[in-house]
């Protein structure tokens, strides 16, 4: 280590004036991380001139105990435990201005289950830190003892499965479109039409809400009527997310009794309510028996440029704390952002009970989720019923697959448009269970699914040459090479 | 109407040898098979009556088709569903379930309404043939 690195006697260290965070403790490469500890990984481009070391120790300091100069009260603490701890400075594979800094922090500097807590430190003031170019929260390992501090998603995905009596398949889901002008009335109209049909649920956008064209009261009395006409019209459990997203939480919770009130099976919410509403929201849920659907409304100003911000593998992880049933996760084929093996990552995230190191994915730590509930993954985006293959191998089976133009879109109307969907999902399944090798095989198998199906038949024709291909600006650092033996 | 619970409702009905298909998958993936019957489809019906117990440790499908047959003899005018179930960690929940007979008319459901305060409506759903008492609905 060179000697500017090593750390000072505490007479050259709490003497006032400017030192070097580096040279007061936030840098210690030889830390071996406890059990315990929260890990953060951040992705860090210094200032031009700027040690990357320097860099890494001040995003550590900053974002646990220290201020840009000495002062004497640190001595009054534990200091040397509160102190996070820059322990691991790594070259990124493809950018010679970026590097990963790994950061330990010490358990007890968190309130236990408290997102809002956790996030001040970890993405606040030092995201605004001048000696920094750029900075991305890009992953972060969370200790069990941590984990148990929060409730989790609040149904999780096996009782989520059990209450709506649907197994062995990925949900059908559909965005009301337009998301926004339908009254109340014609509203209700595309619920119905659609889950008679053969979807399993509807949505609402996140931005419908209560507006001047459609009051939150008449869009809940519509949707359920329109809910339970389709369940007597196919003998199954039927449901559709009313957004309870408002301005103050105690709006929210009045629109959420009410449609508990009205005997829905599930209600939503909007990232953009913020951390500690959608915990408050969570326990609601959990205590009411809801399945709660988070809408990840906001998420791309900052998940989506690689240099800076926090990354969506992060933000779901945070959201399985916080106690979120579903959550949209990408498609990977359909027309909003998703490298592959990145949205592997995030699915993985989501569903596994532990997930391990997987560079390829994105993955930069073991997570031991401790029983906390799955959370189950919504792809919804410029999605259709030719896609089913490509969809099923990508995301798997615990998952809602969401068709809003792919429904609402079809030449025979809504109705038609959600049987070919579900047709499509079931040929599907049933030919993968089957032993078929259906991603390859996948075409010919809707071609024969749709030989008994109109719907389908005319699904896949209108849409058969669909594809979204654009380079993503989110892929992994890491991809996996062949060794040569 | 046609009741679409379950995985393939909306697939045309399938023969034995599909059915054989789907049940070796389950048993492949270390899940035991039973089989259920009921005259009452309401959508949360949850608890169909069993044709014995899953059958665990059960290595070939031909035995879970062969009971099947076996349940249709007295029960072919019902529903009958496979279900199959997975004790593993994190799941020990049921990971297939799917219809595999049902009667030759099914006269669907009513809907009641109850309008309550608040123009809010209390809705019911009843099958049709649940009218009539248990083992005689369908026939």
């Amino acid at each position: 280590m060179p000697d500017g690195d090593k750390k000072l006697d505490a007479k050259a260290r709490y003497s006032a004036g400017v030192l070097e965070y580096k040279k007061m403790g936030y840098w210690e490469p030889d830390y071996l991380p406890k059990d315990t500890d929260v890990i953060a990984l951040f992705r860090i481009t210094p200032q031009d001139g700027v040690d990357p070391i320097e860099a890494a120790a001040a995003v550590a300091g900053e974002s646990s105990t220290a201020t840009w100069t000495v002062v004497w009260t640190d001595r009054l603490t534990a200091c040397e435990k509160y102190r996070a701890k820059a322990y691991r400075v790594d070259p990124t594979p493809n950018n010679p201005n970026e590097y990963f800094a790994y950061i330990a922090y010490e358990l007890d500097l968190f309130e236990p289950g408290s997102i809002a807590n956790l996030t001040a430190s970890i993405i606040g003031n030092v995201f605004g830190f001048k000696p920094l170019k750029a900075l991305r929260l890009e992953d972060m390992r969370l200790p069990v003892a941590y984990v148990k501090t929060f409730q989790g998603p609040a149904t999780g995905i096996v009782v989520e499965r059990e209450r709506l009596n649907c197994y062995g398949r990925p949900l059908l889901g559909a965005t009301v479109k337009p998301k926004l002008g339908l009254s109340g009335r014609n509203y209700g109209r595309v619920v119905y039409e659609a889950l008679k049909g053969g979807l399993d649920f509807t949505k609402d956008d996140e931005n419908i809400n209560s507006q001047p064209f459609m009051h939150w009261r008449d869009r809940f009395l519509y949707c359920m009527e329109a809910v339970n006409r389709a369940s007597a019209a196919t003998g199954e459990v039927k449901g559709t997310y009313l957004n309870v997203t408002a301005g103050t939480m105690e709006e929210m919770y009045k629109r959420a009794e009410f449609a508990k009130e009205l005997g829905s099976v599930i209600i939503m919410i909007d990232l953009v309510i913020g951390y500690t509403a959608i915990q408050s929201m969570a326990k609601w849920a959990r205590d009411n028996d809801m399945i709660l659907h988070l809408h990840r409304a906001g998420h791309g100003t900052y998940t989506r440029q690689k240099s800076h911000g926090v990354s969506f593998r992060v933000i779901a992880k945070w959201m399985r704390l916080a106690g979120v049933d579903h959550i949209h996760a990408g498609t990977v084929v359909g027309k909003l952002e998703g490298d592959p093996a990145t949205t592997k990552g995030y699915y993985d995230i989501c569903r596994e009970e532990q997930n391990s190191v997987s560079l390829e994915t994105g993955v930069f730590f073991d997570q031991d989720w401790a029983s906390l509930n799955k959370v189950m993954p919504v792809a919804s985006g410029g999605i259709h019923a030719g896609q089913m293959h490509q969809l099923i191998h990508y995301l798997g089976e615990d998952v809602v697959l969401q068709f809003g133009g792919g429904t609402i879109g079809h030449p025979q109307g809504i109705a038609a448009g959600a049987t070919a969907n579900r047709v499509a999902l079931e040929a599907m399944v049933y030919a993968r269970n089957a032993g078929r090798d259906y991603l390859a095989e996948g075409p010919t198998i809707l071609a024969e699914a749709a030989k008994t199906c109109t719907p389908l038949r005319e699904a896949l024709d209108i849409w058969k040459d669909v594809t979204f291909d654009y380079a993503s600006t989110d892929a992994p650092d890491f991809v996996p090479t062949t060794s040569v033996s | 109407m046609r009741v679409t619970q379950g995985t393939f409702s909306f697939l045309p009905d399938f023969t034995d040898q599909q059915i054989h298909e789907q049940v070796q998958y389950c048993i492949d993936n270390g899940w035991a098979v039973s089989i259920e019957y009921t005259d009452d489809p309401h959508p949360r019906n949850t608890y169909w009556e069993m044709w014995g117990h899953p059958m665990f440790d059960n290595p070939d499908a031909a035995a879970v088709v062969y009971e099947l047959n076996e349940c249709r003899k007295v029960y072919g005018s019902y529903y009958i569903r496979i279900i199959a179930f997975d004790s593993s960690p994190g799941w020990e929940s049921i990971r297939l379930s799917f219809i595999v007979n049902r009667p030759a008319e099914e006269p669907g459901f009513k809907l009641s309404r109850t309008e309550v305060k608040g123009r809010n409506i209390q809705y019911s759903i009843t099958p049709y043939s649940s009218d009539k008492p248990q083992g005689s609905r369908y026939k």
